[in-house]
């Protein structure tokens, strides 16, 4: 969302008293990590950003050691802008580069080119080394297997220590959506983007960079702390329109995490946020164990080490993953045919299984529903089970 | 206009009166005795017919005529009644010459208009065919005296030729009509032969005399050279234009024989309202409650005589109890039935099911009201792992059942997934526990389910076809290997004239049922035609056909298919499924096998990927309710081993092809 020059202060004054608003609400002590993303928040004053982490650190604990991350557009404007924002606090730079290809990125309708692109990293390297990571897509129109290797080498000569890689998903209403629809273009066939994702991570491998998760790559330990609160199902605060949290309203006498949606539309969030503090469209209470279990099997899996049982136990201290899964013939089967691992650490993909993971989730989903809808029944013989609520918070914040 | 509404609270009345009324179409008299003795040839309920646009003045017309209440039947001796038909191959202008006799004789209004007044039913209308026989009656002035003439509008196409052969037999002659631009089509010549065998007297009409390129010569010669009917008594007409039309109604009045003359010369007996009659089929006893003319609407009258046709309604409870075809007697006066009478037998069958299985209700109310209609269509409860409950139908040709479709469709808006076509089959049992436990030697196998095996069989038996097909000769090499693909046997091959070729083949039934009538269209530009009739069963060498999926067989697509096309089908049948069946974490091996014996086999590789490759903040709720989706999804799938088959899979699968 690009604000008008004129409120550009309204809104500032917006996302620090949503900020506040909901960082009350969830009684945290502490915030581990910040992003701003989503949109172009490059776009911002570098003084908006640095008013909104002073925000956060009068109503909770920002240490010197928290992830701040900014989404940054290599465009010449944003780049120019780093050290700035560098001084209002930012310590990581995630880069929209996805392409070296400047006619690819006129097709994806990103208005940089690979040159802009480079520059950027650089820059941004140079401000932040070590704590600079990459976004690249594959899976392009046009794009075949050995241009994407070269590319794929090309970038990573150039890139700080993280890479995050993703499929291009073509969206319904996009042009380019459109354009594929009526054979304009076309993008490789699933057996091609098959033959991208494998070669990309070994490729990665190659030079060093630890897969941590399905799209997450990272060299010298340079893991994305924010991200990983999405994967282990960790509380955030989602600030901004259209952003999407799960915290625990203790502000409220909550005991459950909450999945919340702040309202999508900049005007009507400013609006909101002006009458009544905060711009929440949409609340979802967990209040019973199943949303949350599912969401952390769902995300949990999407992470190279998978699921411990350790952090299993924190949702669920009354069935472990044995007593949900291995008793199925079909997850019998996954672990035969080498997909799936449930041993003593936890259940996890293997390094095949992680590509086909969501054609493995149906069957957990099924299973744990079961479960769960056994359990229900005990549970309504027996009384209701106690709170199972864990550490760590951080604060997302879309720009 | 009066009528009309009439006619439109005849409509409104409950279902039920027409259940407990039905109407017979013809009376007539037994030589030997004073009795009366009626066929059935059509229901009443036929008549229900949807509104059209020329209902209004159609009505008014019908509706001065009505005015005149009581017309005296005895007037008209048998001397001078005619009862006729007209039959014809498909687009040669039946109707429309009906249409025209129907004004010439004042039965309905002249006018433009007038279009296949006679097609009442959508799909008669819309596809130009005659489904239903409907029945008019015309006077004509012929020489200072007034005749009556019964026309018979009759199908045209085989699939309804118990409808033809029951009109046929209701008259004394046909009016054959012939294209002056097409000439003899197959269908003229399976018509010919019904009226050739019934001893009928034969007209030859020639119609469309006016296109630009008729050529009535050309088909004069044609019709002497099949029908061995000398040139000069086709009568060369344009039922469009109007041309020469009254001809054919003073032809019909000199060439036709009167009535039924047999049965009228000993006694002229007659039917009247209260009489009680009897069914020879059933032997039950009905109360006549009312009775009367079709011109061509009911026109109800005190008595019907000998030679006339017409309506009867008795108190029947069930529409089995009007079969077409039996023999009606007074009470006091029993009678051996009137030769001819045989159930109509299905020929082709196929599954139907609801799209959905919570319409199944629905579903069986419309099914079983149609029948009501149509009762040559047998019905069997059936049901599918895949596709649910529902119905193994039995049709008399693929025509029909395209028709029994598309007015379940059209007039009770039903949508069913109708399987491919398959063929009643007969094995010889040699097994005596299994002849002990049928009853017979002989079986018939209309569900594969049922196939017995090899080694309890002496022989299994297929149903065969006579086809007839007309072609110009440039086809002639393409047609010959096509029929010879399909196993068929010639039996004989004429030149009609210059350019046309008369073929006849034995063909399996089961080769032609799916998609042979498309081919020979597309592969001879149109202008083949095509039309068979039944031939009985034949020795074959046919067998059972499993599908696997990873080595287990899906029950839901056993076929019975003859040994020499196994291959061709199994591969067809595994093509199919490839593509219906979604990829999957493994690879899945489609084959068919026969017995233990692979014969054709597809692979539909693993996914190598499936993973959303972006999954932060704002994509997790998006997420979540996707994979909460696919496994609601999954529960609903059907699992063949470990292969996951979603259920429109089945359906693409069985369904027909899609023209």
């Amino acid at each position: 969302y690009i604000p008008r020059s004129d409120n550009q202060d309204v809104m500032l004054e917006c996302l620090q008293r949503e900020t506040e608003t909901l960082l009350k609400l969830s009684q945290v002590s502490r915030i581990t990590s910040v992003f701003f993303g989503g949109g172009t928040p490059s776009l911002a004053r570098p003084s908006t950003i640095a008013a909104v982490l002073e925000t956060v650190a009068r109503h909770a604990g920002l240490s010197e050691e928290a992830e701040v991350t900014l989404e940054v557009n290599p465009t010449p404007v944003g780049s120019s802008k780093l050290e700035d924002f560098l001084h209002a606090g930012v310590n990581r730079f995630s880069i929209g580069v996805q392409s070296l290809r400047d006619d690819d990125l006129k097709v994806l309708g990103r208005d940089h080119n690979s040159q802009h692109a480079l520059q950027t990293v650089v820059e941004a390297r140079r401000l932040c080394p070590g704590r600079v990571s990459v976004d690249v897509m594959f899976g392009r129109p046009g794009q075949c297997v050995a241009s994407w290797e070269l590319e794929l080498d090309e970038l990573l000569s150039v890139c700080d220590d993280h890479v995050s890689l993703y499929q291009l998903t073509l969206e319904r209403g996009t042009q380019l959506f459109r354009q594929v629809q009526k054979g304009q273009l076309s993008v490789p066939s699933d057996d091609i983007t098959a033959v991208m994702y494998d070669s990309a991570r070994r490729i990665l491998q190659k030079r060093g960079y630890l897969q941590y998760e399905v799209s997450n790559f990272a060299r010298n330990g340079a893991i994305s702390q924010h991200n990983m609160s999405y994967w282990k199902a960790s509380q955030y605060l989602g600030v901004g329109p259209g952003a999407h949290g799960r915290f625990v309203p203790r502000g409220e006498g909550d005991v459950c995490r909450e999945a919340r949606t702040q309202t999508l539309e900049p005007d009507v969030w400013l609006r909101e946020v002006q009458q009544r503090s905060h711009g929440t469209r949409r609340r979802i209470p967990s209040p019973t164990w199943d949303c949350e279990l599912e969401e952390v099997l769902v995300m949990g899996l999407r992470l190279i080490d998978g699921i411990t049982h350790q952090h299993w136990q924190l949702f669920s201290p009354r069935a472990d993953l044995y007593q949900i899964l291995s008793s199925s013939s079909e997850v019998q089967d996954l672990q035969q045919t080498g997909l799936l691992i449930l041993d003593d650490r936890g259940l996890r993909c293997s390094w095949q299984g992680l590509a086909l993971l969501d054609s493995m989730l149906p069957t957990l989903l099924l299973l744990l529903e079961a479960y769960i809808t056994q359990g229900l029944q005990e549970q309504q013989a027996r009384g209701p089970i106690g709170d199972q609520r864990h550490g760590g918070q951080r604060v997302s914040k879309p720009g | 206009m009066q009528l009309s509404l009439i006619k439109h609270q005849g409509c409104a009345t409950p279902f039920l009166r027409h259940l407990l009324d039905f109407r017979v179409y013809q009376t007539r008299q037994r030589s030997q005795c004073c009795k009366i003795a009626c066929t059935v040839i059509r229901h009443r309920w036929m008549k229900r017919a949807p509104v059209f646009c020329t209902h209004n003045t159609t009505n008014k017309m019908i509706s001065t005529q009505a005015d005149k209440e009581n017309i005296d039947m005895s007037k008209f001796p048998v001397e001078r009644i005619r009862n006729f038909s007209i039959i014809a191959h498909i687009d040669h202008g039946k109707s429309t010459l009906a249409d025209r006799l129907l004004e010439l004789t004042g039965a309905i209004a002249t006018t433009d208009k007038n279009k296949q007044v006679l097609d009442k039913l959508q799909v008669e209308r819309e596809r130009g065919i005659t489904v239903k026989a409907q029945t008019a009656s015309l006077f004509y002035k012929y020489q200072g005296q007034t005749y009556l003439l019964n026309l018979i509008d009759t199908p045209g196409h085989v699939d309804f030729s118990y409808e033809v052969s029951r009109s046929i037999s209701a008259c004394q002659g046909v009016l054959l009509i012939v294209d002056a631009n097409q000439g003899i089509q197959a269908q003229t010549v399976a018509n010919f032969y019904l009226a050739f065998e019934a001893q009928l007297t034969i007209i030859p009409v020639i119609n469309k005399i006016d296109l630009k390129n008729a050529d009535p010569e050309r088909v004069e010669k044609q019709i002497e050279k099949v029908f061995d009917i000398p040139t000069e008594e086709c009568i060369r007409i344009s039922a469009k234009l109007g041309t020469n039309v009254e001809q054919v109604l003073q032809e019909v009045v000199k060439r036709l024989p009167p009535g039924v003359v047999a049965n009228i010369a000993l006694f002229g007996g007659y039917l009247s309202k209260g009489d009680r009659i009897i069914s020879a089929y059933l032997g039950k006893s009905y109360e006549v409650n009312e009775l009367g003319l079709l011109r061509p609407d009911e026109h109800p009258t005190d008595r019907l005589y000998a030679g006339q046709v017409g309506y009867v309604i008795a108190g029947m409870k069930e529409v089995k109890e009007a079969q077409i075809g039996d023999t009606l007697y007074h009470q006091k006066h029993l009678v051996e039935a009137l030769p001819g009478f045989k159930p109509a037998k299905a020929m082709v069958f196929a599954g139907m099911y609801p799209m959905d299985q919570s319409d199944y209700s629905a579903l069986r109310s419309a099914v079983e009201k149609l029948t009501l209609n149509d009762s040559s269509v047998t019905v069997q409860r059936d049901s599918s792992l895949a596709l649910g409950a529902g119905w193994r139908l039995g049709f008399l040709g693929l025509l029909h059942m395209e028709v029994f479709n598309q007015r379940l469709e059209q007039e009770y808006n039903a949508s069913v997934i109708v399987t491919a076509p398959t063929v009643p089959y007969k094995a010889i049992l040699s097994s005596a526990k299994l002849i002990k436990e049928h009853g017979k030697e002989e079986i018939t196998i209309v569900n594969p389910a049922q196939f017995p095996d090899r080694s309890v069989v002496k022989e299994y038996l297929e149903p065969m076809v006579m086809g007839t097909i007309i072609t110009p000769d440039d086809y002639i090499g393409k047609i010959m290997s096509i029929c010879l693909n399909r196993r068929a046997v010639q039996k004989n091959m004429v030149y009609i004239d210059d350019h046309r070729v008369m073929m006849k083949y034995l063909f399996p039934l089961n080769e032609i049922v799916v998609d042979f009538y498309d081919l020979l269209k597309s592969m001879s530009s149109g202008y083949a035609s095509f039309d068979y009739e039944d031939a009985g069963y034949q020795p074959a060498h046919v067998i059972k056909m499993d599908i696997l999926l990873n080595g287990k067989p899906v029950e839901e697509l056993t076929t019975i298919v003859h040994k020499d096309r196994a291959y061709s089908a199994g591969k067809a049948m595994c093509e199919r499924l490839q593509d219906a069946i979604p990829r999957q974490m493994f690879e899945i091996a489609v084959q068919a096998a026969i017995g233990s014996k692979v014969i054709a086999r597809e692979t539909i590789k693993a996914y190598k990927k499936n993973v959303l490759a972006k999954c932060y903040g704002g994509d997790i709720t998006r997420k979540m309710k996707l994979l909460k989706k696919q496994a609601e999804g999954k529960k609903k799938m059907r699992y063949i081993g470990t292969v996951q088959v979603p259920k429109d899979a089945f359906i693409n699968v069985l369904k027909r092809k899609d023209k």
